[in-house]
């Protein structure tokens, strides 16, 4: 059986705003399935005395001080936006949102 | 869309049960953001507290700030919550342009603080709000709905985003659900959102000021018949004052009942308090649910607070706000409800201060609460940022206990002190204000006055002292308000005796 479904990746790509089409969602349904196969094979071989992971490496408690560091300035914030005015990013408007 | 008539609140709590949860989010006073060091100061210029971290950047990496991690358990502790000895942030995922980074990063079921509670009081009667969880994420940045007439985002055609706000730290206390309050609903509410301000404002880790969106609630209400099951609850956003929390509550169990009474289903919805109106409406469709795909994050290492380090967090809490205003309303000699008023104004400890400073409790209370507290409505500002500090305060109590100001003038000097014309010692110099009760000055203004009337000088001589009065006001108003009263009323009966 499949580890992820067609409409699954459907749903996913609706979630990011990404426009895929009907022959890319046969496509990566395929390529995600074999990923999450492969991934899937790990949890196999996970004993019942090893955790999950979510980091690598056995560090906690790494902070700063709140302290000020120069920021960029708003030129400098702008100039990889594709649209800006009056010192703002300018976006389509969000449709069927509130604010 | 019902057209009959809505039931009133008292009918709708008679027939059914409310209950209530609250959520609010409180933005910490740190001078930098979570996970960078970005200023975070309000009313800056758009988009110039910015980094490549909290604008979202390939290949920026946040580091937590321990500030805020501080306060966050303080927080907990204060709310009589447990501290997690390990929690991790997670990625709240969701394509919305106010997150540059296209996730939150947020706590999901990890949160740092747990099981706490609040007790709150209304009508002489304590209630316990249980505290369900208190974590720590990220503010959004902020956005500009244009193209539309009403600057929200219906019929806009584009949205202007400064992402100043984006990544200030943000912690959010969410309630248990609170049944059992009935009628008083509304009022419980509003006693826990004000209990949960002065206590994270004696905590000092956040200025809470609901007007500037430091301190932001969201409600949720929902109905049930008694000894019925618990309703579907909805979610109202948008409630930015003290006022508004009792008015969202009650106006939506009306709205609610008025439904349920026709058999119409409650549907899980968010909505939106209309301040103009007092009433909720529909926002946020949720027709497709919200799914946020939360992940530990990988980019922070988990948050593993020292035991030792949060019993010395513990240990050096503040003396809780509501123990503090009955200590304080018993050595002041006043009433509880005074208290309240007093602790409302945001004047408890502007009036322990001007005490400390050498006035009586009566006469600190008595600028605080009146002339300033006036000024400060008038004004829109924080009573703690009228003009006047409690030391000035102090001074000009003591002027007036000392005869050198009556209450008319001291009302002017206050008024030079407030707009900056300096102490009120200064001011009453400058201004050239200041009681005349030397007698010499006074006689002359006395005689003028009695020649002028008469009238008022045969009735008095015949007797009628009251009659002194409207002489007193004549002599006052030739010497512009600077005799004593008293002195004046005395010299005006030593004349006509």
């Amino acid at each position: 059986m499949a580890a992820i479904s067609r409409e699954e990746v459907a749903h996913l790509a609706r979630l990011s705003r990404l426009a895929v089409t009907e022959e890319e969602l046969d496509r990566f349904a395929g390529q995600l399935d074999v990923i999450l196969q492969s991934v899937a094979r790990i949890g196999e071989v996970a004993a019942d005395d090893i955790p999950p992971t979510s980091h690598s490496v056995p560090l906690t408690n790494v902070y700063r001080d709140d302290v000020p560091t120069p920021c960029l300035t708003q030129e400098e914030a702008l100039s990889g936006a594709p649209d800006a005015f009056e010192g703002r990013f300018r976006v389509p408007r969000i449709l069927d949102e509130e604010d | 869309m019902t057209t009959t008539a809505l039931p009133t609140y008292e009918d709708a709590v008679a027939r059914y049960e409310p209950v209530i949860g609250l959520e609010t989010h409180v933005e910490l006073g740190t001078a930098t953001k979570m996970f960078c060091g970005c200023r975070t100061e309000f009313g800056a210029e758009p988009n110039t507290q910015v980094c490549p971290v909290c604008l979202g950047l390939p290949g920026a990496l946040p580091v937590a700030n321990r500030a805020a991690i501080e306060a966050t358990i303080r927080i907990g502790l204060a709310l009589n919550c447990d501290i997690a000895s390990w929690c991790r942030m997670a990625r709240k995922n969701y394509f919305y342009p106010d997150m540059p980074k296209n996730f939150q990063t947020s706590q999901y079921d990890e949160p740092l603080c747990v099981e706490g509670y609040v007790d709150v009081e209304v009508d002489g009667k304590q209630y316990r709000i249980g505290i369900e969880r208190v974590h720590l994420e990220e503010d959004t940045g902020k956005s500009l709905h244009v193209g539309g007439a009403t600057g929200r985002i219906h019929g806009a055609t584009e949205s202007l985003v400064d992402y100043n706000r984006a990544g200030i730290p943000l912690v959010e206390i969410v309630t248990k659900p609170v049944p059992g309050i009935g009628a008083l609903a509304p009022e419980v509410a509003k006693a826990y959102v004000s209990e949960l301000r002065d206590i994270i404002r004696s905590l000092g880790v956040s200025d809470v000021r609901m007007e500037q969106g430091s301190l932001r609630c969201d409600v949720n209400t929902s109905l049930n018949k008694p000894g019925e099951e618990w309703g579907t609850r909805t979610e109202t956003k948008n409630v930015n004052s003290l006022r508004s929390v009792e008015r969202a509550v009650r106006s939506e169990i009306i709205r609610q009942s008025g439904l349920l009474d026709e058999g119409i289903r409650i549907f899980q919805e968010t909505r939106h308090f209309q301040e103009t109106t007092g009433d909720t409406r529909p926002g946020r469709s949720k027709e497709t649910a919200t799914d946020y795909r939360y992940f530990p994050e990988p980019d922070l290492v988990p948050i593993a607070p020292d035991q030792a380090w949060v019993a010395e967090l513990k240990a050096a809490l503040p003396e809780r706000p509501s123990v503090k205003r009955a200590r304080l309303a018993e050595d002041w000699g006043i009433s509880a409800i005074d208290m309240q008023s007093v602790a409302n104004a945001g004047a408890v400890e502007l009036i322990e201060e001007t005490i400390a400073a050498g006035a009586s409790p009566a006469g600190a209370r008595k600028w605080w609460m009146g002339e300033l507290a006036r000024r400060a409505n008038e004004t829109g500002v924080d009573l703690s940022a009228v003009g006047a500090t409690p030391a000035q305060v102090a001074e000009l109590q003591k002027l007036v206990e000392g005869g050198k100001l009556n209450d008319k003038l001291a009302r002017q000097v206050l008024e030079g002190v407030v707009a900056g014309e300096g102490d009120p010692a200064a001011v009453m110099a400058s201004r050239g204000l200041g009681v005349v009760s030397d007698t010499g000055a006074l006689t002359a203004a006395v005689d003028e006055a009695i020649a002028a009337n008469p009238d008022i000088a045969a009735k008095i001589r015949d007797g009628k002292v009251a009659a002194a009065g409207a002489l007193v006001g004549a002599v006052m108003k030739t010497t512009r308000g600077q005799a004593d009263a008293k002195t004046v009323r005395d010299l005006i009966l030593e004349r006509l005796s």
